[in-house]
């Protein structure tokens, strides 16, 4: 009797890449973004809660051993050490997962960092859906978190160009920031646009008549890559790439809201509290009354799982963006 | 000092003048003896970092501040009021002198470990207190930077802890039980010792023998304070030990009276 072949199963990963096959990536943006910049600013200092090598953290340890500060599986004392290095003169750079930066340690970074406006520089690992591990490691709300803080810039970035072009932005901001780091292989885009990273600043990567994308983080990706691939369903679509959240260039993007097309938000995060409620607060606030549909996650704990799959199920695929648009139209 | 916390008490009629009251000879004995600072300048940069954990121990604080040269004391008159630097709960936003934002507990050790980092880092010879308060060891916080501390080997951190065995919702040992308390910070690695935190040559010896063995690269040390609520005025020493102490208008007198009658039989 013979057996079938079993199916290989898509299994669950901590660190899983959302590349596509043959994409272009850059290894650990952040890390190498991050040695560049303390090359140029002795002041820079790297600090993790036990994930250094999650967090792309581990090649300023290697870099620089004598700037760089383990702090132990201890969130709270990452950032209220953070905070202290800040008032001491350094500019400190701390890294964990987003959950643990928005969820076990918001008030040291609320109290200790943002209150006193000081800068250090929060880089959250597997923001939003990044990680099949299931509630317990998807940060899907930390934007949500984190805008009612005070003082916090938050910025999303999309890919390796995002994310070289930030580093040493977020560094002499003087306040506090939040960075949803992408690590590992991450894929690169916006180097095919004209375009650089400009903190605070939305910019639009392509223009199009019938539908308008506002994007940050990865999503900016998928968004540009349905842009492409809907101009065979003679679909033409904008793309607005908004890696800064908040202060939010309510603007630029309300420039390309205020017009008859379809608008859509994009974001690797809860439709509550993120992206498509900053944009529709901003419209509202300018008077500006237009029908805005999110893409996001849903405001809900999400499965654990392939990553791939996760990501088709929950809508943020380049396939499912395109069937939501042509639905809508 | 205690004079002062009084004045600014009854500015508010109420406060934690149980606690400046306890805690003062721990302010009066780092503030004289140990810190470096310039009363002229309190962000010159080679100063020794206090850090206030405990905020609502601010009134306590603000009364050294005072006698340090570096809050003028005729501002004490405004503790607590509308727009005036000095808040209930401390906050460096507000008040020179002041190195960090206390009263969320449990905050200031991790905040004092990085201190010494950055200050290590950078060369700098200042030392860094931490004053914090027996019910923060409720908080997890600050045994993640106990051992954060000694795993770093700061040295030239020494964390002072008010046993006053109080806290807000009753005794310390029916809130949360944390003696062994010296045991506990032997376990994580630091140099401990425990005194009479209103025994003030106690004090200074502790103090003494702490910064004996700091060093940039060495064991960080915990003063372990036992105090009174309410030291040096019978009236309130007596009195049923709460967190935030009611007294009565015509009391503040009394107390200015016994505090006097304390330290002037002394000199006798």
């Amino acid at each position: 009797m013979r057996t079938e072949p079993k199916a290989r199963l898509k299994t669950s990963a901590m660190i899983a890449s959302f590349a596509d096959p043959g994409q272009k990536t850059a290894p650990a943006p952040f890390g190498h973004a991050l040695v560049k910049a303390a090359r140029e600013n002795e002041r820079i200092a790297g600090l993790t809660a036990d994930l250094g090598k999650y967090t792309d953290m581990h090649i300023f340890a290697q870099a620089y051993p004598e700037r760089f500060f383990q702090m132990g599986m201890a969130e709270q004392l990452l950032f209220g050490a953070a905070a202290g290095m800040a008032q001491a003169g350094l500019v400190p750079f701390a890294s964990t997962y987003a959950v643990f930066a928005a969820r076990r340690a918001y008030d040291f970074l609320c109290l200790d960092i943002a209150e006193p406006n000081l800068n250090v520089n929060i880089v959250g690992g597997l923001p939003g859906l990044a990680t099949g591990y299931g509630p317990s490691h998807q940060a899907t709300e930390d934007m949500a978190i984190f805008r009612g803080m005070p003082n916090l810039t938050i910025v999303d970035p999309c890919d390796p160009v995002d994310i070289e072009q930030a580093v040493p932005q977020l560094a002499a901001s003087g306040g506090p920031t939040y960075l949803r780091l992408l690590r590992g292989n991450v894929p690169t885009v916006l180097d095919e646009y004209d375009y650089t990273f400009e903190l605070g600043k939305a910019k639009v990567l392509r223009g199009g008549n019938d539908v308008v994308f506002v994007s940050s983080g990865l999503m900016t990706m998928r968004a540009l890559a349905a842009a492409k691939e809907l101009a065979a369903h003679n679909v033409d679509p904008a793309v607005v790439h908004t890696p800064t959240i908040k202060p939010f260039d309510a603007a630029t993007v309300l420039a390309e809201v205020d017009t008859d097309r379809l608008v859509i938000t994009l974001e690797n995060h809860t439709v509550v509290g993120g992206l498509f409620e900053t944009v529709a607060s901003a419209a509202v606030r300018a008077g500006i009354s237009r029908r805005i549909l999110p893409i996001g996650l849903p405001d809900e704990f999400l499965h654990a799982g392939a990553l791939p799959t996760l990501h088709e199920r929950y809508g943020l695929t380049v396939e499912r963006i395109k069937q939501t648009v042509l639905a809508e139209l | 000092m205690r004079h002062h916390a009084l004045d600014m008490g009854e500015v508010q009629g109420q406060g934690y003048v149980g606690q400046a009251l306890g805690a003062a000879d721990m302010f009066a004995a780092v503030y004289a003896d140990q810190l470096r600072f310039r009363a002229e300048d309190p962000d010159w940069e080679g100063r020794d970092r206090f850090l206030l954990s405990t905020g609502h121990y601010a009134i306590g604080h603000y009364a050294a501040l005072a006698e340090a040269g570096i809050v003028p004391v005729s501002e004490l008159a405004t503790y607590g009021s509308d727009d005036s630097r000095l808040p209930m709960s401390g906050m460096s936003t507000y008040t020179p002198g002041m190195e960090i934002s206390g009263g969320s507990l449990g905050h200031g050790l991790t905040i004092a470990v990085g201190t010494a980092l950055g200050l290590r880092h950078r060369g700098s010879a200042a030392r860094v207190f931490n004053f914090l308060s027996d019910g923060e060891l409720d908080e997890g916080s600050t045994w993640e930077a106990a051992m954060g501390a000694h795993h770093h080997r700061l040295g030239h951190l020494t964390a002072m802890v008010d046993i006053n065995a109080l806290q807000a919702d009753g005794k310390t040992d029916t809130v949360l039980r944390t003696e062994p308390v010296a045991d506990k910070w032997a376990a994580c690695g630091w140099f401990v010792q425990r005194v009479d935190g209103n025994d003030v040559p106690a004090l200074l010896a502790a103090f003494d023998a702490a910064a004996a063995q700091a060093a940039p690269e060495g064991v960080p040390s915990v003063i372990l304070c036992d105090t009174r609520v309410g030291k040096g005025v019978p009236l309130l020493e007596e009195r049923e030990k709460a967190h935030f102490m009611r007294i009565e208008e015509n009391e503040w007198q009394i107390c200015r009276e016994q505090l006097a009658a304390g330290y002037q039989g002394e000199g006798k």
